[in-house]
């Protein structure tokens, strides 16, 4: 098993773009003291600064939780974007692939959902906006020294 | 009935007193116990330690008054030594049954200990006494069991994995170009597995072709569809090209049933004709002439 | 090599080898550096003769969409003006979260390394423009003298 560090809660806030690199270092630093492999750091990461940079450019702003969230043994990661800008009108039509109101590609919402186990998307106009998302590690457990 | 609990709950609080009272001689027994003393090999007195580790555990679940609760919080500590003993068995080629025959033969040396205790007490009490203790061995019995069997699981969930990899080599065919023949059904795991495995080798060969060769697979539906795409997508993001050979026509006709565009994807029948191809884009001309010549001359 | 001249924390370093820019991007990209640089190869290919431009993000541990979008759009400007652009080293992390992200980049050119897509620029256009859809190239090919 790889040595998985202690991961703790933790806040960050987006308010500008050096705040998503943060946020992908914040992610990733506690993707891989989990164990995450290296593609399963990748997605999360991915997903993260997506749904970061719709909290900054949509949200107007607002911070990222993050907090660990095993499984049975399946070590976990549970990320919540919270603003409190405009909220999102019409759900359906931003889940749908391709529809962009940013300037983007329009893979913002519908992409992050494909990187991640589960996708929690929490918004009512004028109140603001939370997506959590969550991802579990499938730990390879590393063959035993002892075993022929 | 409340008689009868007051009297079982006296029993536990009497089966505790006993065995906090006589920890260090039921250690002691019980490190001689073929399950203790093949785990514990390096001194006796690491298997002495571990023994009364159990033997605390034993006193906390009788204490809580409820003998035949698996689940009771006190076995949970001592389940990791107890998974840790069960693995070691399982190791050596115990069966669980076989593991759980060694647990219940530390039953006899601690009732042993409790009868001698009773020689002046009344049959009754003696009874309720060794009756309680039995159930708290039966217990015990059926957590280690329960522990060997999860150690197994998890042994196979390792083999799982260990035969993913091992299922899905990844063969250089020539400079630059690799080739993976894939065999058996795949599931979404081992297409994840086949499609690392297949990007990796990739960068580590600077291969620009990379073969999927599904000669060997079964059935494709239209996850193994979609994923046979992802693959090739992603190698072609890399800034290789990805060819499929080894489509068979019952698999083209269920791909074309299934209305799955494969249109984007480069096939080829075989995986001959895929690495022919792969030559050929390179430059390399494999040709039967040179040969013919070579022979006449 | 390229790794000493991204030591400007501010802007990617744009590195011209013959006619042939070379981009190296390296680890975390702030938004407003890969829209900088998308300015700054625009005004190079503007300035001089420049046949061909090679980004390496080897380097790079993750594209999200806008990151995906920046490298189309540098792509799809240089075009315009008769370059081509070829994206070199994806990691295979990163190539398994794109395609899963939905972002597959089409009228990208890809190589594995900098020394293919340096040959790729150097050998016939058609040769080269192989992954390219047939329209987009078409409308290059016409473009060309």
């Amino acid at each position: 098993m790889p040595a998985s560090r202690d991961v703790t809660a933790a806040r960050v806030a987006i308010g500008s773009d050096t705040d998503l690199a943060w946020v992908r270092q914040q992610v990733r630093q506690a993707a891989a003291g989990l164990g995450f492999s290296l593609v399963q750091q990748t997605k999360l990461i991915t997903a993260a600064s997506e749904l970061a940079r719709n909290t900054l450019i949509h949200g107007g702003g607002g911070y990222m939780e993050i907090t660990p969230c095993p499984q049975g043994t399946a070590p976990g990661l549970r990320l919540s974007f919270v603003d409190s800008g405009p909220g999102i009108r019409n759900v359906e039509q931003a889940m749908a692939d391709g529809y962009t109101s940013g300037g983007g590609l329009g893979l913002g919402l519908s992409g992050a959902k494909r990187l991640v186990h589960e996708f929690l998307l929490d918004t009512c106009p004028g109140r603001g906006t939370t997506v959590t998302i969550t991802a579990w590690a499938t730990v390879v457990p590393s063959a035993r020294p002892e075993a022929t | 009935m409340t008689d009868q609990v007051g009297a079982n709950e006296a029993a536990a609080a009497q089966v505790c007193s006993f065995l906090q009272r006589r920890r260090e001689q039921i250690a002691q027994r019980w490190a001689d116990a073929s399950l203790f003393r093949t785990v514990f090999t390096l001194s006796r007195e690491e298997a002495v330690e571990a023994c009364k580790a159990v033997v605390d555990a034993l006193a906390d679940v009788a204490l809580s008054g409820r003998p035949e609760d698996i689940a009771a919080p006190a076995f949970g500590t001592v389940r990791d030594q107890l998974g840790r003993m069960a693995a070691s068995r399982a190791r050596a080629g115990f069966t669980p049954a076989q593991i759980s025959e060694e647990v219940a033969a530390l039953r006899a040396p601690v009732v042993e200990l409790l009868r001698g205790e009773f020689t002046d007490s009344s049959e009754a009490t003696a009874q309720e006494g060794v009756l309680a203790l039995t159930v708290l061995m039966g217990s015990l019995r059926l957590v280690v069991m329960e522990t060997a069997l999860s150690a197994g699981e998890e042994l196979i969930a390792r083999q799982r994995l260990q035969l993913l990899e091992v299922a899905t080599p990844v063969i250089k065919l020539w400079e630059g170009i690799v080739a993976v023949p894939l065999i058996g059904t795949l599931d979404s795991a081992r297409s994840q597995v086949v499609m690392e495995s297949l990007l990796e080798a990739i960068v580590a060969q600077r291969a620009q072709y990379a073969i999927l060769d599904i000669t060997g697979v079964p059935t494709v539906d239209s996850l193994v569809a979609q994923h046979l795409m992802k693959t090739v997508a992603a190698a072609r993001l890399m800034g290789a090209e990805c060819i499929v050979s080894g489509i068979r026509p019952a698999i083209a006709q269920t791909i074309v049933h299934l209305g799955i565009d494969l249109g984007t994807i480069l096939t080829r029948a075989g995986l001959a004709d895929a690495l022919a191809y792969a030559l050929a884009q390179q430059g390399i001309e494999v040709s039967a002439h040179r040969m013919a010549r070579a022979s006449t001359r | 090599m390229n790794r000493a001249a991204a030591g400007h924390p501010l802007a990617v370093p744009v590195l011209a080898l013959g006619d042939v820019l070379l981009v190296t991007l390296q680890g975390e990209l702030h938004d407003g550096m890969a829209e900088q640089l998308q300015q700054d190869i625009a005004q190079r290919i503007a300035r001089s003769t420049v046949s061909g431009v090679v980004i390496d993000i080897s380097g790079v541990d993750i594209v999200d969409s806008f990151l995906g979008r920046v490298l189309s759009d540098i792509a799809a400007g240089a075009r315009l003006m008769a370059v081509r652009t070829v994206l070199v080293g994806m990691r295979p992390a990163v190539a398994i979260t794109m395609v899963e992200l939905g972002l597959t980049l089409p009228g990208l050119v890809t190589a594995l390394d900098t020394e293919r897509a340096l040959d790729m620029l150097a050998t016939a256009p058609q040769l080269a423009a192989v992954s390219v859809p047939a329209e987009r190239k078409e409308a290059r090919d016409a473009g060309l003298p």
